[in-house]
């Protein structure tokens, strides 16, 4: 009998029983809750007399509506406001615990779980968050899920699951200076397609995989909704290890090595099936450039705006057609030519330290271009943002023309007051180029941090490994 | 939620493929805590030539005559046809409570995204997929007649076309049995609640750091 698959292990050990339908009722260890998803669920429990299962399960943090501006006034908003007084009501109601928008431990849900050590390996995570597959970095069974099942999470502690198929994406060898876990994903949402992960759980390995920090595997994982998976994980090393190690809410002491001993086991056996195989070779990646409204709309930074005409296949040729008319792009356009109004470095993506440490690398000593009409850090979390303080790259990135805002989701998705005007064009190293994403008409091109940077300082798209 | 066994409604067509949740309600109308509301904001960019806000006037707002939504001839349409990939992209519900409150209770495409189509389902809302091929040809049926209608059987799982071409659709018992008998998941799940607290208890023994309590 083959082995099995890190996820085989991740979904067996949470099966509470096995219905005669084919599903699974799923055991579920940490439940994070933001305020955009959750209001309907908590209002679904009043109103049928529930309470949540195991309260101590749940976490919860306001991070879509948050100002990233002083906060010292409040939400200026009405309904944003609403939205984040709601959230504060139901975890005071229900005695969830919430880092509120005053907490320095406030911050992107998909930042902050990993963070604290409240999402840990060989844990069932889900919240209400496509990206909640970000915590699969850590060796964790982490999907996101909708408000219904938010509100079946609370009630039960469980989720009705069937099992996905197992796709494991390898990517051998080592990457390129210059070239960083976001190029990587890119480079596979690229290749597989936004739907090529579609029914899969998608396991990420090879060398170049293991070479990533674990916040490089968290920039991996996070994507792979992106490809149409909606859980992504790496099995866990000694890095994953020494990431728990002394993390607040990390167990401690004896149940510390009784943890790191089960966590050993959570990889993939040598003899496990995978239903699908991919391989890249790391050393063909290079620095990407999305250019269309769709994530695998991708390029390398020294390509050109591809040609419709050339695609074969009539549904992708209209999609690529509308993408152009969309981003006011001209096929054959060399992608350093393309010149970007704003900047925005952040999201559960990028917008933790490395990814704010590489960026500032680029910065250091240099302006941000004439041309850029704003260029915005915004930390990951309340713990991040101190943390580059005290390595003083705030100063790096304000003294270079950036500003340097509070934490949240902020211009990823531009439910807050940071977001793109109609036209306007943005090198950002969130998730998403969809059409409206960071406002209605903008136009987004993801890209990593250094990428994003080097951008901001030449006021164009330029490989970073030029500069 | 409202079970669906039998269903037949007009076809409206929108011709993309990936359409994603964040152009089916863009960001700004998740601010709402309710669950209903959402219908007039339903593909808000592609529908107004104007932008969106919550608490705005839908009625006064000026109208893209080009999309489908707003051909007289797709009135009342409750059957949405649609390409590859639709619903990808962040998870929110307000997706398909945005698609039922407008009235769409059956879509039609080659493949959607696996939240979303979770989501659906926990919602009445019926997506059915089918061979890429079919789909094209049901594009070409609906331009070329106008009140062309869609029945499905769910029960039966067949799909039948304006001109009574039936085509098998596959959908997972358990997914079909909720959305038959529009029931109530998590009273279903309780009735496990012993079995829930068996594996507690036994993981509690496996794995005590899972339940030493955060901070």
């Amino acid at each position: 009998m083959a082995g099995k698959t890190l996820y085989d292990k991740l979904w067996q050990d949470h099966v509470v029983r096995e219905n005669d339908d084919g599903t699974a009722l799923l055991y579920i260890d940490r439940h994070l809750v933001h305020e955009v998803t959750s209001p309907q669920a908590f209002e679904g429990l009043r109103l049928a007399g529930r309470r949540p299962w195991r309260t101590s399960a749940n976490l919860a943090v306001a991070d879509h509506n948050v100002p990233t501006t002083d906060r010292s006034g409040g939400i200026k908003d009405p309904t944003s406001r609403l939205q984040v007084d709601t959230l504060d009501r139901n975890c005071d109601e229900f005695g969830i615990v919430e880092f509120g928008m005053g907490d320095p431990r406030q911050g992107i849900v998909h930042v902050i779980g990993p963070e604290q050590g409240a999402t840990q390996p060989g844990m069932t995570v889900v919240c209400g968050d496509s990206h909640t597959s970000t915590h699969g970095a850590i060796g964790a069974l982490a999907f996101g899920i909708g408000t219904s099942e938010v509100e079946h999470a609370l009630a039960t502690q469980t989720l009705i699951q069937a099992k996905s198929k197992r796709m494991l994406v390898r990517v051998d060898g080592k990457v390129g200076p210059g070239v960083t876990a976001k190029d990587i994903i890119l480079g596979i949402i690229g290749h597989i397609g936004t739907a090529g992960g579609t029914g899969y759980a998608i396991e990420y390995g090879g060398e170049a995989i293991r070479d990533l920090s674990v916040e490089g595997r968290m920039t991996i994982c996070n994507m792979s909704i992106e490809a149409g998976a909606r859980c992504g994980m790496v099995a866990v090393d000694d890095r994953t290890i020494e990431f728990m190690r002394g993390r607040p809410f990390a167990p401690s002491g004896e149940l510390w090595d009784q943890a790191v001993e089960y966590w050993r086991t959570l990889h993939s056996d040598d003899d496990a099936e995978f239903d699908r195989v991919v391989v890249l070779d790391a050393a063909d990646i290079q620095p990407q450039v999305s250019w269309g409204t769709s994530p695998e709309m991708v390029a390398p930074v020294g390509g050109r705006v591809p040609d419709p005409a050339e695609e074969s296949d009539p549904v992708k040729r209209t999609g690529m057609e509308r993408a152009l008319e969309y981003m006011d792009l001209r096929a054959g356009t060399p992608l350093s030519e393309v010149r970007p109004d704003k900047i925005f470095i952040g999201s559960c993506t990028n917008s933790r330290i490395e990814d704010l440490r590489a960026a500032a690398e680029v910065v250091r000593g240099r302006r941000v271009a004439d041309t850029i009409k704003l260029a915005m850090v915004v930390p990951g979390s309340g713990l991040v943002k101190k943390q580059a303080e005290d390595e003083g790259l705030d100063r790096i990135f304000t003294e270079a023309g950036f500003e340097w805002r509070e934490p949240g989701c902020s211009m990823c998705l531009a439910m807050n007051a940071d977001r793109l005007e109609p036209g306007e064009r943005c090198a950002s190293t969130s998730n998403r180029n969809f059409e409206g994403r960071q406002g209605q008409g903008g136009r987004t091109h993801l890209v990593s941090p250094a990428m994003a940077a080097a951008a901001a300082v030449a006021g164009h798209f330029v490989d970073v490994r030029n500069i | 939620m409202e079970p669906i066994t039998q269903f037949k409604g007009v076809v409206a067509p929108l011709d993309r493929a990936n359409v994603d949740t964040d152009a089916i309600i863009p960001k700004q109308f998740l601010k709402s805590i309710k669950r209903t509301g959402f219908g007039p904001n339903l593909f808000d960019e592609w529908r107004y030539m104007d932008q969106g806000e919550p608490g705005k006037d839908n009625s006064e707002r000026p109208l893209n005559p080009d999309f489908v939504l707003n051909q007289p001839r797709y009135e009342g349409a409750s059957v949405l046809l649609a390409r590859r990939n639709f619903g990808c992209g962040s998870s929110r519900e307000h997706a398909p409570w945005a698609l039922l409150d407008f009235g769409f209770r059956v879509l039609v495409a080659p493949s959607f995204a696996d939240i979303f189509y979770n989501n659906c389902t926990k919602n009445g809302i019926l997506p059915v997929s089918l061979d890429e091929a079919i789909i094209e040809h049901l594009f070409q049926e609906v331009y070329e007649t106008p009140g062309y209608t869609i029945s499905v059987d769910l029960p039966n799982q067949v799909l039948e076309t304006h001109f009574g071409d039936r085509h098998p659709f596959d959908i997972d018992a358990f997914r079909k049995h909720a959305l038959v008998e529009g029931l109530d998941e998590i009273g279903l799940t309780l009735q496990h609640a012993d079995e829930i607290r068996a594996y507690e208890a036994r993981r509690r023994q496996s794995a005590p750091w899972l339940f030493a309590g955060g901070q």
